[in-house]
């Protein structure tokens, strides 16, 4: 199993938590797992993207026009970051407006379950659904449950179900 | 005994916190900064989790910390300290002459550096720094062999009586990789400093000698085996050709050798220690290829070591001689060296949104007042979160920690000398770079004679690196109470006679405390004038749900004119180009309500809708 992921977003929108719950994902399926993430200044509200790769590799970055997956929390990061991905590959995005790629309204969703900091969690669950990524629902699932604060398991497992029915 | 616990998820600055805590390290110091503030931290976690005794602070900075950790080192204990690159010029003093007087217990010097740079003031290479020093550094390329380092960091450290560096960069600091985790090492070490004032005190005349140790030192550690570079054997097709790499620059170069099938063709070496460089490695490098290919971030340290003139490096210019070496430009320096067609992926721009001081930030109003009452001010600032007030144009120059207030002497004695009528100065400063090096160089304004107004922006936080306590706040590193530190006591020791302390949030209160400042700058018995602008980062929970929130609309009377955009830049604030309108974003709005003193024709406005005074 090899997989290279791009999480892409703002600061704020929680790129970082995904990556994380990415990374302990794949070591949670025994895989060899290596990251990259934007911190500091740009973490206030900046572009920013994560690189995950999953399985054997030495390097932490991925390479433009390899990415097999990319996850998009903002509809206008899809042009900036887009050269990352494979002519293959698939993108999910966060978008109220359609495209030529896996789109949902994240945003939408999440307010409706009461909190926009599970927008990223509803993109998420369907990326998983749409077999976008290396990992299945259950194991995202134990993931999400060992990664999030005790406050925040319940509405964070939400967001990813609303994500994964859609 | 040392047995195999568990896999775990780590960061690379996380792998080295793991690594410091495993090695029996019982002091570990430091300041933040982005790539490196995460390592104090998961200290603090992993001695908490193996309930590991140690001593463990945020120092006010980092020669602070680095003298802290030191003398740790004197008594024979194990000590590390931590910093950024530019940390390292702050403690630079102490680390130089460390090298000389050497340490006891094994003392390892953690920097990490900012290829690129993507959150600094410069990109330069610490490793060059560590020959400078004549110290031996450890260059990892990923967050498992970064942990693996820390304890060799500390064993060469202890043989050779040594401060050791190990130097992670960005993309080490910031990778996250599954990484084994071993119990911790107990050493069970009493405090044991033996008076040595040749040594430890060591005036001008013991120093040639211990100069002369340290050259046996550092020749020694370039004779070692175990520091001779691995190799990734060729099958003699391209004897001529050599790859050396070290650190992520080695990952890579080496997917990307992979992928472009020469992996088992051509030899390529991993440099560990690429300070000293091995001596025997470096006779065979230049006697045995003629094309020499060096891959190193960021300076051409391995490079100038084996100095030959047929390398192909940064200094040739085949590899580009600034900047962070993303797997794009290594594939296309390599595939011009090995002959292979085609270029490469363009390193493409990637363009993107700015970061901005978030919104309901304190800093906001604080800049936005501080422009509106002096429009021709000079806006010296500083270092951290605030350094975005030049989104609103309010921050004019940003150089190193605590270079404000000085500069604004400087620009002050300037104008001064050629009218009474100089412009006012305004210098901005963090809470905690103004103890970091805020409080030397306002000393020097008072001492000499200087009329400026400084306003310490106190949001009671490190907010830029992650809200880390300050002295003010009176909470260590590991959360138990120390002892509180208050910055009005300070700047009144420091000779200052106008202090005040304002709110920006209440703008009118503030403007008018400006407004008094300058006045009293001016004055015959003028001088600096401090105000501490007071409310807490919104980042703290608490804190936020106890200021008065309103609900922020802008009403149809809005014209357009964009001086919210421009002049207060909230990102909450959005301009919809069809109806050409101002519109409020509910989702990232705080309801601090401060805009609705800005629109000129008072469209925007505030209702208020809870929290508590």
């Amino acid at each position: 199993m090899k997989q290279q992921i791009i999480v892409s977003g703002k600061g704020g929108q929680g790129v970082l938590f995904v990556t994380r719950l990415l990374a302990e994902a794949g070591l949670e399926m025994g895989l060899d797992v290596l990251t990259a993430e934007t911190h500091g200044m740009a973490m206030r509200g900046g572009t920013v993207i994560s690189h995950v790769k999953i399985g054997s590799f030495k390097s932490p970055l991925i390479r433009k026009g390899l990415a097999d997956t990319g996850l998009f929390f903002t509809h206008s990061n899809v042009a900036i970051h887009s050269s990352y991905l494979k002519p293959d590959g698939s993108r999910v995005v966060n978008t109220d407006r359609g495209g030529a790629y896996a789109a949902i309204d994240a945003t939408k969703y999440a307010r409706e379950i009461g909190s926009l900091l599970v927008t990223n969690l509803v993109l998420l669950g369907y990326a998983v659904s749409q077999e976008a990524l290396f990992c299945d629902e259950a194991v995202m699932k134990k993931v999400i449950k060992e990664a999030s604060h005790p406050r925040n398991v319940d509405l964070n497992l939400r967001g990813f179900d609303r994500g994964l029915q859609l | 005994m040392e047995i195999e616990m568990e896999q775990k998820i780590l960061m690379g600055n996380e792998a080295i916190g793991r690594g410091l805590v495993e090695s029996g390290c019982s002091l570990v110091s430091s300041y933040p900064g982005t790539p490196a503030s995460e390592i104090l931290e998961s200290v603090v976690t992993f001695a908490g989790e193996t309930e590991t005794p140690m001593h463990i602070e945020w120092s006010v900075n980092e020669k602070v910390a680095y003298e802290v950790a030191l003398g740790h080192s004197y008594t024979g204990k194990r000590s590390a300290v931590a910093m950024k690159q530019v940390g390292l010029n702050v403690a630079s003093d102490p680390f130089m002459r460390s090298a000389y007087l050497g340490v006891t217990g094994g003392f390892v010097v953690v920097v990490a550096d900012d290829p690129g740079p993507h959150s600094s003031q410069t990109e330069q290479d610490s490793r060059s720094f560590a020959q400078f020093a004549r110290i031996p550094v450890f260059d990892p390329s990923n967050p498992a062999e970064a942990k693996e380092m820390v304890g060799r960091a500390f064993e060469l450290s202890e043989q050779y009586e040594l401060p050791v560096m190990l130097r992670p960069t960005t993309r080490v600091c910031h990778a996250r990789q599954n990484v084994s985790c071993l119990s911790p090492e107990v050493l069970s070490r009493k405090a044991q400093f033996e008076r040595n004032p040749g040594r430890w005190v060591a005036t001008p005349k013991f120093l040639t000698d211990l100069h002369r140790q340290l050259n046996d030192k550092i020749d020694a550690i370039a004779g070692l085996v175990e520091l001779y570079p691995s190799c990734v054997k060729g099958d003699g097709s391209m004897d001529r050709y050599c790859i050396v790499s070290s650190g992520v620059a080695y990952a890579n170069t080496y997917e990307i050798l992979e992928d472009l099938g020469f992996i088992g063709k051509v030899d390529l070496f991993k440099v560990d220690v690429p300070y000293p460089l091995n001596r025997h490695f470096i006779e065979h490098i230049t006697s045995e290829y003629t094309k020499i290919l060096v891959i190193e971030e960021t300076y051409p340290t391995i490079e100038m070591q084996l100095s030959n003139r047929a390398i192909a490096g940064r200094i040739s210019k085949a590899v580009p001689d600034y900047g962070e070496l993303t797997p794009e430009i290594i594939e296309k320096v390599l595939k011009a060296f090995l002959n292979v067609p085609g270029k490469g992926e363009p390193d493409a721009e990637e363009g993107g949104v700015r970061p901005s001081l978030c919104p309901g930030c304190s800093h906001r109003a604080a800049f936005y007042a501080i422009r509106k009452t002096f429009p021709k001010g000079i806006l010296p600032s500083d270092i951290g979160c605030y350094t975005l007030g030049m989104n609103l144009g309010a921050v004019d120059t940003c150089h190193c920690m605590g270079a404000g207030i000085s500069q604004g002497a400087g620009l002050y004695h300037a104008y001064a000398a050629d009218s009474s009528d100089y412009p006012t100065v305004v210098a901005t400063i963090g809470d905690s770079t103004f103890f970091h090096a805020g409080i030397p160089g306002l000393i020097n304004a008072v001492f000499t004679g200087a009329r400026f107004i400084v306003v310490i922006l106190d949001n009671s936080t490190t907010a830029m690196t992650g809200n880390q306590p300050t002295p003010q706040v009176g909470i260590m590193a590991d959360g138990t109470p120390g002892n509180t530190v208050y910055i009005p006591d300070l700047v009144k020791a420091s000779g200052v006679r106008f202090l005040r302390e304002s709110d920006p949030y209440d703008l009118d209160s503030f403007i008018s405390t400006l407004k008094e400042a300058d006045r009293f700058c001016r004055s015959d018995e003028g001088g600096v004038a401090v105000i501490i602008a007071k409310h807490p980062c919104i980042m703290d929970r608490e804190a936020r749900k106890k200021q008065i929130r309103y609900r922020v609309t802008v009403t149809e009377e809005c014209t357009g004119c964009n001086v919210c955009m421009k002049q207060f830049e909230c990102p909450s604030l959005i301009f919809d180009e069809a109806s050409e309108k101002v519109s409020v974003d509910q989702n990232s709005c705080i309801g601090c309500g401060i805009c609705s003193s800005v629109c000129p024709v008072g469209a925007i406005v505030a209702e208020e809708v809870g929290g508590k005074k």
